[in-house]
């Protein structure tokens, strides 16, 4: 019984460290600049699919990574200086078809340079489970949860300590007047796209030995982190990862306990469910918008 | 006298049946009818989906749901539980109205991305279940729809779908373009500008949203329905994530805002493919860049920009 409960809670906890790291790259990009990127999901799968080549064709795993969280973040960077800086007064509705067409076009070229099949890594430090109160544990698993910990950690490091992130917090606190103070507000735009698409990339790198990836992984991730971020509160990096986690667990508990069919499904009706019954609640104010 | 002509709401969907039934009239073969029947279902929800981006600014990236729930109902009621097929287009619509009436009000209050988001997870949840539910619809690999009968003749050929779906097409854009020259068009254009405006003027916005929303979701299923008929067989494929991209990029192409716009991004979209062999191996990555590229250097789309550069030319 315990066992079983606590196989189910490691999982959850696992997938759902990755849906908060993705709910999180959505909060800096967004806090930074107003854009909800929807190809989110596809910094995740450049993560995965780039190390997973990049080993394939001999480079040590280390190196591989670093190649893979290079790549993601010029990728990023591209994305926020050919698509969504020519665009970047127009309305909300523009910004999301643009990005969306973005995550297309990265799937679509890793679709030509990788191709549509599953990849696979092999696991960091073998996939001998470890056996914890009953429960077996892959080292993988513990791999993805100490990195999401460094991860959150490093970027709580970056905002608060380092001038840049600072200068991060304070474009997302009021543009205008973060501009005032001499601050480069294109650069650090970039700059959040750059850090958000390293920390989607390097949760992709550490999770894909337990679940592949495919060139289409991005659009379910997309919409769990975002999922994520709904449940912990838009805004709020901490929140971002709590929310993942949360989403994480309920998955896996009621994929385990109830039905694995539909496992992809509770994310999506969690997430409506929040959106519906707190309207407004989420964002922390309700009723009409300021002109 | 032109211009007046051109205020008319009817000179907009006559045009449109004019050159349906010219080119109805001048294409050579099956092969070119089965592609402007395509080309005109597509167009149908296009339509639909442009009165809810284009005029009323209210995204939804699921539109392919209510697709499928069209396409599904022509093709699981007659053959599971002996519905005709018209009655059964009549079932697939009403379900899909009652389902957007329902969603629709708590999910439009909803602003942007949340709105984005929420129709994205709705159109993934009806994939979703038209690909794990295989005892109804036949999983993945979809299933065969029955043909349609109309008085005892069974309908078939390119051609016959081409004229029915033709005047489909048709009776949506008269009664799109009713709807828009109506003081509900005119509180849609309102909500667009500022939904705060709107609202302090006294228009009932969550009640315009909902009629839009239905309506969009009515021409959709429709779509999905005529699809399936005229296709003869239906895959959960239909309902996918892509599907309900490209009405998006259909009427982000041909032009937000514009009726006949959505429908040369239809033309457009569906052609492309055609004449282009490798556009289906490529079809992520050029949907993407179109989409881009459109909004970063034509930002009203196709239609509306010529005609921009049209009026502006004869002055």
């Amino acid at each position: 019984m315990l066992a079983q409960f606590l196989q189910f809670a490691m999982s959850g906890l696992t997938v759902g460290a990755v849906y908060g790291i993705v709910a999180l790259g959505f909060t800096l990009i967004y806090n930074a600049s107003g854009v909800m990127n929807f190809a989110q999901g596809e910094f995740v799968m450049i993560g995965g699919m780039v190390t997973v080549s990049a080993v394939g064709a001999g480079v040590p795993l280390p190196l591989a990574a670093l190649i893979a969280v290079i790549v993601a973040a010029s990728v990023g960077v591209l994305l926020q200086r050919l698509a969504i800086e020519p665009v970047r007064d127009a309305p909300p509705v523009v910004l999301i078809i643009i990005t969306v067409g973005a995550a297309l076009v990265i799937r679509g070229v890793a679709q030509i340079v990788f191709g549509k099949q599953l990849h696979k890594l092999s696991d960091f430090s073998g996939d001998t489970p470890l056996a914890f109160l009953g429960a077996s544990i892959l080292p993988q698993a513990l791999w993805v949860l100490a990195g999401t910990v460094l991860i959150v950690a490093l970027v709580w490091l970056f905002l608060n300590l380092t001038m840049l992130g600072k200068a991060l917090i304070a474009t997302s606190a009021n543009r205008l007047a973060a501009k005032l103070v001499g601050i480069n507000i294109s650069f650090i735009l970039a700059l959040a796209f750059a850090l958000s698409a390293v920390i989607g990339s390097a949760a992709g790198i550490l999770v894909t030995p337990i679940t592949f990836t495919y060139a289409e992984v991005g659009t379910l991730l997309a919409l769990k982190g975002f999922a994520a971020l709904v449940l912990g509160g838009l805004g709020s990096p901490l929140g971002a990862v709590i929310g993942g986690l949360l989403l994480g667990l309920s998955e896996a508990f009621a994929a385990g306990y109830l039905s694995s069919t539909y496992k992809d499904a509770v994310a999506l009706l969690l997430m409506i469910a929040v959106l519906l019954l707190r309207p407004g609640g989420i964002l922390g104010h309700a009723g009409a918008e300021r002109v | 006298m032109m211009a007046r002509f051109r205020q008319n709401c009817w000179f907009e969907p006559a045009l449109i049946a004019l050159i349906i039934i010219i080119i109805g009239l001048v294409l050579p073969s099956t092969y070119y009818f089965r592609i402007a029947t395509l080309v005109l279902i597509a167009g149908l929800s296009a339509t639909g989906l442009n009165l809810l981006l284009g005029y009323a600014g209210q995204i939804s990236l699921g539109h392919a749901g209510f697709v499928g729930i069209g396409a599904y109902a022509v093709a699981v009621l007659p053959a599971k539980f002996a519905v005709p097929s018209l009655l059964a287009v009549f079932c697939g619509t009403l379900v899909s109205g009652i389902v957007a009436l329902i969603i629709g009000r708590p999910i439009l209050r909803l602003k942007d991305h949340f709105l984005a988001v929420a129709t994205l997870a709705f159109g993934i949840l009806i994939a979703m279940v038209l690909n794990n539910e295989q005892w109804l619809t036949g999983g993945p690999d979809g299933m065969a729809v029955p043909r349609v009968e109309l008085f005892g003749i069974r309908i078939r050929s390119a051609q016959s779908w081409y004229w029915i779906c033709g005047g489909v097409l048709v009776l949506a854009v008269v009664l799109a373009r009713n709807l828009l020259d109506s003081s509900t068009g005119r509180a849609l254009r309102a909500l667009h500008d500022s939904e705060v405006a709107a609202r302090s003027a006294g228009i009932d916005v969550a009640r315009i949203k909902s009629i839009v929303f239905v309506i969009s979701a009515v021409f959709a299923s429709l779509s999905g329905s005529l699809y399936a008929l005229f296709n003869g067989h239906v895959t959960p494929d239909i309902a996918s994530f892509l599907n309900s991209i490209e009405i998006v990029t259909m009427v982000v192409l041909g032009g937000m805002g514009s009726l006949s716009g959505g429908l040369v991004g239809a033309v457009i979209l569906v052609v492309l493919p055609q004449a282009l062999s490798f556009f289906h191996e490529y079809e992520h990555l050029l949907l993407g860049l179109l989409m881009i590229l459109i909004l970063v250097f034509m930002r009203a789309g196709i239609v509306p920009t010529l005609a921009a550069r049209w009026a502006r030319g004869r002055t």
